[in-house]
């Protein structure tokens, strides 16, 4: 597991995506901070719910090639047939690209750690409402990844995942359409890109982390469980 | 090493491997053969756990592929039809990897130095993958399959797309590795498999059709042991004088291929070496002759009899059964085996004296 993590770790700066991805993400928190920065306010955490719609649009990069790749230039028979499980091989990968995700919001620190000097803060929020970034991120970067091991082309894979991805962020405005409530609270559940801005309110749900986690674990299964079907197709 | 027994994949309503069964000692250097899309990539597949099987077992080294693959793996390197190279590494970053993948215990460094200097891409190893020629992509796929020592080899087409001279050096490189190795490569070059393998398993539309080592493969499909001659004269009278050597069951004559000469084909009864009694007459008759050999069947020849005689629904196994029951090649033992250590005994004395 840790040979593939080093490898796809280090493919995403081997290729310029990986510093694509993290230039985004600096461009757009930066930005962010230095509004805040003249307004005065000292919440770092606002950040996290602005750039939930960034996440969004340019994760899918992240994840399209994870599975797709690898079949699509056939390395897959180095990886399958070496002895590791395809747990491992699966779980490495995805925590190559939950590595990268992290990385994008370190500037996040930094801008902390700054705020500190200047003002009084909660560090309890600010790490809150990273811990929802992150535990959102590793949900849909096993979305990703599963979409991607559907496909051996990196292309469909992106497009697939982006409008997965976006359906997850519209859905509760598609739901309000229906007009009937229960479908409005279960879209409200599903559509857990909105936890963004409830991370960040400093709100602490113990179930919201469970149902990310679960999230998260359930598409690595499934992630799993297509790269085997193949085997057996 | 190997033990595969009566292996099946089906692809749908596709069954492409069909009831195969065979086993491999260790140190055996074995050839897969059969046209494109016979099954050997597939059964290659299923042995490494790239693929999984529908019916059957295989199991390496006394550990099943399906049920502890990571021991069987462990025991295997293998060269897929398509090397599996990350083209964004470079040939040091890449073998590195390999390493760590295949969990290797022992000190990497000097490990890779040694194979990479085996398979010849010292002045590549620090170069991108993606801008290596075929050839050498093809040997770092070769370095790959050996990292961690394993003790099985299995090469898929492992000279495919090469030059002539790549070729060569692929095949020396495979004889030397079959000397500490056990190795299976599949092929569809004959004369490939026919220098590197000691045994030769036949392979068509999913069946196993023939076992055996590339000299029994010849000698027994070639049970009639026809001679080709070339001989000066004109055709006319050469076949009457052939016509009259005493053991003769057929006589086919081939016309003028150099000229002054005829070129013929005979075929004896069987169980009659009729070269002495041919060159003799001929020689009464005061004709020159200018060749003669016997006209066993290439591999060439083998294999494509062998497939067609499958899709016909006959099997070499039945063949050599039907050669069995022929009556003057079955011949009893015990003489055979006396007669010849009479022959080595005095062979001995001559040498003493």
């Amino acid at each position: 597991m840790s040979a593939i993590f080093k490898r796809e770790f280090r493919s995403y700066f081997t290729s310029p995506l990986g510093y694509v991805y993290l230039a985004i993400f600096l461009f757009f928190e930066g930005m962010y901070f230095s509004a805040l920065f003249g307004y005065g306010m000292p919440n770092v955490e606002v950040i996290f719910g602005s750039v939930s719609t960034v996440v969004v649009i340019v994760t899918p990069v992240l994840t399209m090639r994870l599975l797709s790749e690898d079949r699509r230039q056939k390395v897959d028979q180095a990886l399958l047939t070496a002895p590791v499980s395809v747990t491992g091989i699966v779980m490495g990968k995805m925590l190559a690209a939950f590595a990268v995700y992290a990385l994008a919001f370190a500037p996040t620190f930094l801008f902390q750690l700054i705020v500190t000097f200047l003002a009084s803060v909660n560090w309890l929020v600010y790490l809150n409402a990273l811990l929802g970034a992150l535990l959102i991120g590793a949900a849909l970067i096993s979305i990703g990844m599963f979409i991607s091991s559907l496909t051996e082309s990196p292309i469909i894979s992106c497009i697939l995942t982006l409008i997965s991805f976006l359906l997850l962020l519209v859905l509760p405005n598609l739901a309000s359409l229906t007009g009937v409530s229960w479908i409005q609270a279960a879209a409200q559940k599903i559509a857990f890109i909105s936890l963004f801005a409830s991370f960040s309110e400093s709100v602490f749900h113990i179930v919201d982390v469970i149902y990310l986690l679960s999230v998260a674990a359930v598409f690595v299964f499934l992630s799993v469980r297509a790269v085997e079907k193949r085997r057996w197709a | 090493m190997i033990e595969v027994s009566s292996l099946s994949k089906r692809y749908g309503n596709h069954l492409a491997v069909d009831n195969v069964s065979f086993s491999i000692q260790k140190g055996e250097v074995v050839g897969f053969l059969g046209p494109n899309g016979a099954g050997k990539s597939t059964i290659m597949n299923i042995m490494t756990g790239y693929l999984s099987l529908t019916a059957g077992s295989v199991s390496i080294d006394g550990f099943d592929v399906v049920e502890q693959p990571e021991e069987a793996k462990k025991r295997i390197g293998y060269l897929p039809e398509l090397p599996p190279l990350y083209t964004d590494m470079t040939v040091r970053e890449y073998l590195y990897f390999m390493c760590d993948l295949k969990k290797v215990r022992f000190p990497k460094k000097p490990h890779v130095e040694e194979i990479v200097k085996l398979v010849k891409i010292e002045n590549v190893f620090d170069r991108l993958i993606k801008n290596l020629s075929k050839g050498y992509r093809q040997r770092v796929g070769i370095a790959q399959a050996l990292i961690g020592n394993p003790d099985l080899l299995i090469l898929d087409e492992p000279t495919v797309g090469l030059d002539p001279k790549q070729i060569i050096e692929i095949r020396n490189l495979i004889a030397r590795l079959g000397k500490n190795h056990t190795v299976i490569l599949s092929s569809h070059i004959l004369s490939e498999i026919q220098e590197v393998c000691e045994r030769i398993i036949i392979i068509n539309k999913g069946k196993i059709i023939a076992d055996d080592t590339p000299d029994n493969l010849s000698k027994n499909l070639s049970k009639d042991h026809s001679l080709a001659l070339r001989v000066m004269g004109t055709e006319a009278e050469l076949q009457k004088i052939l016509a009259s050597v005493p053991g003769i069951k057929a006589l086919t004559s081939l016309g003028v291929k150099e000229k002054g000469s005829v070129d013929f084909i005979i075929e004896p009864k069987p169980g009659f070496d009729i070269r002495a009694a041919v060159s003799e007459r001929l020689a009464e008759r005061k004709k020159t002759l200018l060749s003669l050999h016997s006209n066993e069947m290439t591999l060439e020849q083998i294999f494509l009899r062998l497939t067609e005689a499958a899709d016909n629904g006959t099997l070499y196994f039945e063949e050599k059964a039907e050669l069995a029951d022929m009556p003057k090649i079955s011949f009893d033992l015990d003489m055979g085996v006396a007669t010849l250590e009479e022959e080595t005994s005095a062979e001995e004395n001559n040498e003493e004296e």
